[in-house]
């Protein structure tokens, strides 16, 4: 190695024109990739919502299966639909975090822990012959390590539980992880989120009651991922999270 | 040219980056649990580790001795996020199935250890080729400890079943402790203890004695 390489300048040189190629390279890559990334993170999220509802069959292609399902934005508050704002581009995750578009939980209401909600939540329909077959909706909440994200799917009488699934967390593999094991889930389907008025679906410790139409299972050695689930179900079915919309459906009025 | 074949193939048993130098342990524990993971990992890594060596070996004679480092890391890190955009757009869910892992390329240390051992001394072609030699190293273990933990972890290979669960009406009793990460740990270490018993140049001469840690008579 030639020691004119060792000079003060020769080394800022290097380094600055590395960083100029590396970083023209990644950029590139990145954006000429985006597109197709784009595809397949919607194609995995529409995959998400039909497998919640119990509905998909790897047979079928996922846009196939996905154009039964219709995306609608509905106001937490008044638990009506949104019309004049795009659906399919609204990002729910990035309202949360913008003040215009979220509310502040405060300490004894924000029982799923995620500090901010947004306003307005997307939810999926599934309807036929002008019924709604199943309602689909986005639920959060915290766990022990992390934010769970999911699905809750509803049948259209908007109390019976469809089924239930996380697509992104990252809590323990083999214990809180089991969120995502089949046997589970599929205690979800069939039982129901309403008594009278009150949210009374719930995890139990130790196991539900076969006969208990409002319980299920908790994880064993998950105390706090089962804890999470069973807060963020109750704050998502509450006044707080969609229960104004489903009073509707209930009702008629959508 | 037979420098070309050695180059290729010597790392595959004779200098195994991970059997006799014991590096790239991390990854290969963790991505190792089914084999179309694995198999992904180490295509990602032989062609980082080819090309690292190519682009290093190319500007080697500029790049200034105090810096070398940086400047490796910085073209294997800049190789390594290609190789995760490329995952994501065409391979979504192995890319989703080897996480962070894909990242983690950028530190393990065959990668690294080309690049400075090798690419920094000589030509581009020799380099290329020495980097997929060292990548074929690492996948030939990478595949058959995947191999090993896949069949009597899962029952399958490739994600096709081989043995029949109990859990599906079979007769298989799956091994837990192979889908988790220290049963590579054993796996590596007796494919170790094969190649050093197969190749004994390979066996290590121990740098101290161990002394006997009492004596009878003081008993």
């Amino acid at each position: 190695m030639s020691s004119s390489n060792e000079s003060i300048q020769k080394t800022v040189t290097v380094a600055l024109l590395l960083c100029l190629v590396c970083s023209v390279v990644v950029s590139a890559s990145a954006v000429m990739l985006r597109p197709a990334q784009a595809v397949n993170e919607q194609a995995n999220m529409q995959m998400n919502i039909l497998q919640a509802a119990g509905l998909y069959d790897p047979q079928q292609t996922v846009q196939e299966q996905f154009e039964l399902v219709s995306t609608r934005l509905v106001d937490l508050k008044t638990g009506e639909f949104v019309e004049g704002m795009d659906a399919d581009d609204y990002d729910q995750r990035k309202a949360a975090k913008d003040p215009s578009m979220n509310r502040v939980l405060s300490g004894e209401e924000d029982v799923a822990l995620i500090k901010r909600q947004a306003k307005v939540a997307k939810v999926y329909l599934i309807e036929s012959g002008g019924q709604i077959e199943k309602i689909i909706l986005p639920i959060h909440g915290y766990g022990l390590w992390s934010t769970l994200y999911g699905f809750m799917a509803l049948e259209g009488d908007g109390n019976t539980v469809a089924g239930l699934g996380f697509y992104e967390h990252s809590e323990t593999p083999g214990l809180g992880g089991e969120v995502d094991n089949p046997n589970w889930k599929a205690q979800w389907p069939g039982k129901r989120v309403y008594d009278g008025d009150a949210v009374a679906l719930r995890l139990v410790k130790g196991g539900a009651d076969r006969s208990d139409s409002y319980g299920v299972d908790g994880l064993s050695g998950a105390t706090i991922t089962s804890r999470g689930v069973d807060n963020l179900v109750k704050f998502w079915m509450s006044d707080a999270g969609f229960k104004p919309f489903l009073d509707n459906v209930k009702e008629g009025r959508i | 040219m037979a420098k070309t074949k050695e180059l290729l193939f010597d790392p595959v048993v004779n200098d195994n980056p991970i059997a006799l130098q014991v590096l790239g342990i991390c990854s290969a524990l963790a991505v190792t649990s089914s084999m179309s993971v694995a198999f992904v990992m180490s295509l990602a890594v032989i062609a980082v580790t080819a090309f690292s060596g190519l682009f290093v070996s190319v500007i080697r004679s500029q790049i200034p001795s105090s810096i070398r480092i940086i400047v490796q890391m910085t073209i294997i890190a800049s190789l390594v996020i290609v190789v995760d955009q490329i995952l994501k757009a065409f391979a979504y869910e192995i890319s989703k199935q080897l996480s962070v892992f894909v990242g983690l390329i950028i530190t393990n240390c065959i990668v690294m250890g080309r690049a400075e051992a090798f690419a920094m001394k000589n030509g581009p072609i020799e380099s290329f080729i020495d980097g997929i030699g060292n990548g074929l190293g690492y996948s030939a273990i990478l595949m058959v400890v995947g191999f090993i933990r896949e069949l009597f972890g899962s029952g399958s290979l490739f994600g096709i079943e081989v043995l029949t669960k109990v859990t599906e009406g079979g007769w298989y009793y799956t091994n837990g402790m192979m889908l988790l990460p220290p049963s590579a740990f054993f796996i590596i270490g007796f494919i170790i203890w094969g190649i050093r018993a197969w190749k004994t140049a390979q066996v290590e001469v121990d740098e101290f004695k161990i002394a006997p840690n009492s004596k009878m008579k003081e008993a």
